[in-house]
């Protein structure tokens, strides 16, 4: 048992460093460091340019989604190279934030179901930063339930074999900048939820496409509605046969699931520093024994998932899929972060409520947290439905009873008070 | 980056369960538990002739010879299978003592009779009621003579030998204290035999009245030992916690799939869904954390001292979240002598306190942290 790179992996992790020391903006280091959370903001300067310069010198050198094969902008590399990648990145990978979801997602929904060219045509874009995606899955009535969607998608009356596209999504972050998306349709109402879908791509300028944004709670403007009216997508831009968008969804998900569970922090870190220098009515709460006690627990779930996600790390490196246990990386460490952030406005005491980044306790990192993490415990998965998805498919339990699994889906009652 | 046991290392641990499950299922935990005997000696002299007892133990005392690594694999069998023995008296702490601070002599005279089974140690340290400090210790050596009393003693009742803290200086410091190599089968060593709250592991209290002992290590370097001594035995207790949560957690998995109310197994409903995934993810966390401690205690880490109060609260709350939850799901049932949930609580609650409780290993936990980092 042991951390040590393979000889490999070490001289892989010395190139990867000595070109990250050459090319990386190092001035930008100290803001990165301290950055909030939630979208990412730079004094005085444009986060999105400098996030798109970065990616794109990345990718020119070849080290951009480097597990992506190489005619598709990628490097080819292995997927613990590609840990190795995001560990030298380090505070700079914060800039890759605005790509996520379309190089984690979108990105391997396209792989696996758009045509050979397209993927040519598509992707070395994507990983080079160029255009940006967005994942339009979400709506008013299909959320946790994403199946309950009901964005239609129609045949074109015009004989061109094209879709028109009509309806709502919500929740869809990044539409406001993106310059693609993946989308989730409904092509046949008249069949149960699951089994009438179908999965598109589309350009965000397509005529038809109405975006507004939406206020979030922590008074940022990630996310947004965006609205179809008539919208025409070629038919050539399904992905996946028609009324099979359910399974295609799941191996966004999956990649979803991966990419935001995958070294989520807690905070503690953060916490922890904190406590070594602020005082409560005992003395340096660090020595606080009513302090050292939450401490230990959040110290033991932040290592526990460190530790969780070497033992994958380890399976990666001997070429082995990893097991189920890093399912449990944002049901940990959402909450945790939470109550981190509670107990770190308490700490701070009656100037606990001050944000102004000038002003507040660690640049009101612990405030952007506090009004951050409830986020964290919705997107992607909620905690309750991260909870069944452990129960169901680690430890086997029982699906729960769907009343509505083989009910034609325009037969679905839609109103609790019906 | 290989944070895993090797496969011959997991292959040890195929055995030992394949082993256990066949001499030790819960029949012989109950027996125990119900019963006159104090352990289990069939399961004892088999868990001898498989070199068990005696893993970390160099060869030329009569050892295996092998790393601790093994010995966590077996240390998580022992946990899964509850066994009703003394294992972690005699090899996560005696062992450990002799290896730690034993002389030459010391070391020849017992530890060959360790890895045969043919004796069994332990350690006496608690007196009272209440966290054991360098200040509340009170046990008197006066040369090479105890007197004084401990209490809880695991393994109090059947051990031919224990480690003893005690005090052989002036003032309430921990210079004053000092370890002892006693042999409890003489007649100024009064034995009583505990009731507690897991009786499938005996415990007794130990009455000193000048009991002849020998040192073990220098005078006046006791307490620096025994916590050295104890964050080892604390990353091989966690893999015995971990072992638990785990059973717990499948049984309580198991009998939500069999038992049905309103027309539908428990286990598809939510509240109870949710119950056992929360425990999946403590369980996969302390796994986790032992790992990090297994590794610290492999390598001799300078980070040993903070991977084992990691290992250990991390490992208490497993199994103790997955043995009170494990009841919660099987109803009523699970609160019958007949179902085997009661032994897995026992033994859970029984395992938390074992080595000091649970706010001391956080209170060094994050004392631990800290100063690594004022250092740093
Ligand atoms: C910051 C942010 C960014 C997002 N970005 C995107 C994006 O880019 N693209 C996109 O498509 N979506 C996005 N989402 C949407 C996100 O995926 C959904 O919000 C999420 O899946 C929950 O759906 P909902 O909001 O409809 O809540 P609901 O499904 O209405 O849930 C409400 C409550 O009911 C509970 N609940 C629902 N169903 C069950 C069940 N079966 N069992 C137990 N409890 C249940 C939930 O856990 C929750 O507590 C984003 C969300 C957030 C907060």
């Amino acid at each position: 048992m042991n951390f040590d790179d393979t000889p490999a992996e070490a001289a892989f992790r010395t190139e990867v460093r000595a070109w990250i020391g050459a090319n990386a903006p190092a001035e930008l280091k100290a803001d990165l460091e301290s950055a909030g959370f939630g979208s990412l903001e730079l004094n005085g300067v444009d986060a999105m340019a400098v996030a798109k310069a970065w990616q794109k010198t990345k990718a020119e050198a070849g080290w951009a989604c480097l597990h992506w094969p190489k005619d598709y902008g990628g490097r080819g590399a292995t997927p613990i190279e590609r840990v190795i990648w995001g560990q030298e990145e380090g505070v700079y990978g914060a800039l890759g934030g605005i790509f996520i979801i379309g190089q984690g997602m979108c990105g391997p929904t396209m792989m696996a179901f758009a045509s050979e060219e397209q993927k040519r045509r598509y992707l070395p874009p994507l990983a080079a930063g160029e255009e940006i995606w967005c994942q339009l899955f979400s709506e008013p009535a299909g959320g946790s339930d994403l199946a309950g969607l009901r964005t239609r998608a129609e045949p074109a009356t015009d004989g061109s074999g094209d879709w028109i596209i009509n309806g709502q999504k919500i929740w869809t972050s990044g539409a406001h900048y993106s310059d693609m998306a993946i989308l989730i349709t409904r092509t046949d109402p008249t069949v149960p939820k699951h089994k009438g879908l179908t999965m598109f791509f589309l350009d965000m300028k397509s005529p038809g496409i109405e975006i507004r944004p939406i206020k979030q709670a922590n008074g940022q403007s990630g996310f947004n509605e965006v609205y179809f009216t008539d919208v025409r997508i070629p038919d050539a831009q399904r992905l996946g046969a028609v009324g099979d968008g359910w399974k295609v969804s799941l191996t966004t998900l999956m990649n979803e699931r991966l990419s935001i569970g995958a070294g989520m922090s807690t905070g503690f870190p953060e916490l922890f520093e904190l406590c070594c220098r602020i005082e409560t009515e005992n003395g340096l709460a660090v020595d606080d024994p009513s302090v050292r006690s939450k401490l230990a627990t959040w110290a033991v779930r932040t290592t526990g998932l460190k530790y969780t996600g070497f033992r994958a790390l380890s399976a990666l490196s001997r070429g082995e899929t990893p097991g189920p246990e890093n399912s449990i990386g944002k049901l940990v460490a959402g909450p945790t972060m939470q109550e981190i952030a509670m107990f770190a406005e308490d700490l701070q005491a009656q100037a606990g409520i001050i944000s102004d980044p000038q002003i507040a306790v660690a640049n009101g990192r612990f405030q952007a947290m506090l009004l951050r993490s409830p986020a964290t415990r919705v997107e992607g998965g909620t905690d309750e439905i991260l909870r069944n998805i452990i129960a169901e498919r680690v430890l086997g339990l029982p699906g729960d009873i769907r009343v509505d699994k083989d009910v034609p889906f325009n037969q679905i009652p839609t109103s609790g008070r019906g | 980056m290989n944070f895993e046991f090797s496969d011959e290392q997991k292959q040890m641990g195929v055995e030992a369960r394949r082993y256990l499950s066949a001499k030790c299922p819960t029949t012989a935990v109950r027996a125990i538990l119900d019963g006159p005997d104090s352990y289990d000696k069939v399961l004892w002299a088999g868990l001898a002739e498989m070199g068990f007892l005696g893993v970390v133990i160099p060869e030329a005392h009569g050892g295996l010879g092998l790393g601790y690594l093994e010995l966590c694999v077996i240390a998580e069998e022992m946990g899964r299978a509850l066994a009703p023995v003394p294992f972690s008296s005699s090899v996560f702490l005696a062992t450990e003592f002799l290896l730690a601070a034993g002389s030459n002599a010391q070391k020849a005279a017992w530890l060959p009779r360790l890895a045969a089974g043919e004796v069994i140690g332990t350690f006496a340290h608690a007196e009272r009621p209440g966290a054991v400090t360098p200040r509340t210790l009170q046990l008197l050596a006066v040369d090479g003579r105890l007197t004084g009393v401990k209490t809880a003693v695991a393994d109090g009742d059947i051990a031919d030998f224990a480690i003893v803290s005690a005090r052989t200086g002036a003032g309430s410091d921990a210079r004053g204290l000092s370890l002892f190599l006693v042999d409890l089968r003489q007649d100024a060593v009064r034995r009583t035999t505990l009731a507690t709250i897991d009786p499938s592991r005996g415990h007794a209290s130990l009455e000193f009245n000048a009991a002849i002992a020998e040192p073990l290590g220098s005078p006046g370097e006791g307490w620096p030992i025994l916590e050295s001594v104890l964050d080892r035995a604390a990353i091989l207790t966690a893999f015995e916690q971990i072992g638990g949560a785990d059973r717990a957690l499948e049984m309580g998995r198991d009998y939500a799939l069999e038992r049905m109310a309103f027309g539908r197994p428990i286990g598809s409903f939510q509240a109870v869904k949710h119950m056992l995934a929360d425990m999946y993810v403590s369980a996969t966390l302390a796994r986790s954390n032992g790992y990090y401690g297994a590794w610290a205690l492999s390598t001799g880490a300078a980070e040993l001292p903070e991977a084992a109060a990691t290992a250990r609260v991390s490992a208490t709350q497993a199994f103790q979240h997955c043995a009170k939850n494990n009841i919660q799901v099987h109803g009523g049932m699970g609160f019958t002598w007949a179902f085997d949930c009661h032994l897995f609580y026992r033994r859970s609650n029984l395992l938390a306190v074992s080595l000091g409780p649970q706010s001391q290993w956080e209170n060094k936990l994050i004392a631990r942290m800290r100063a690594r980092n004022t250092a740093a």
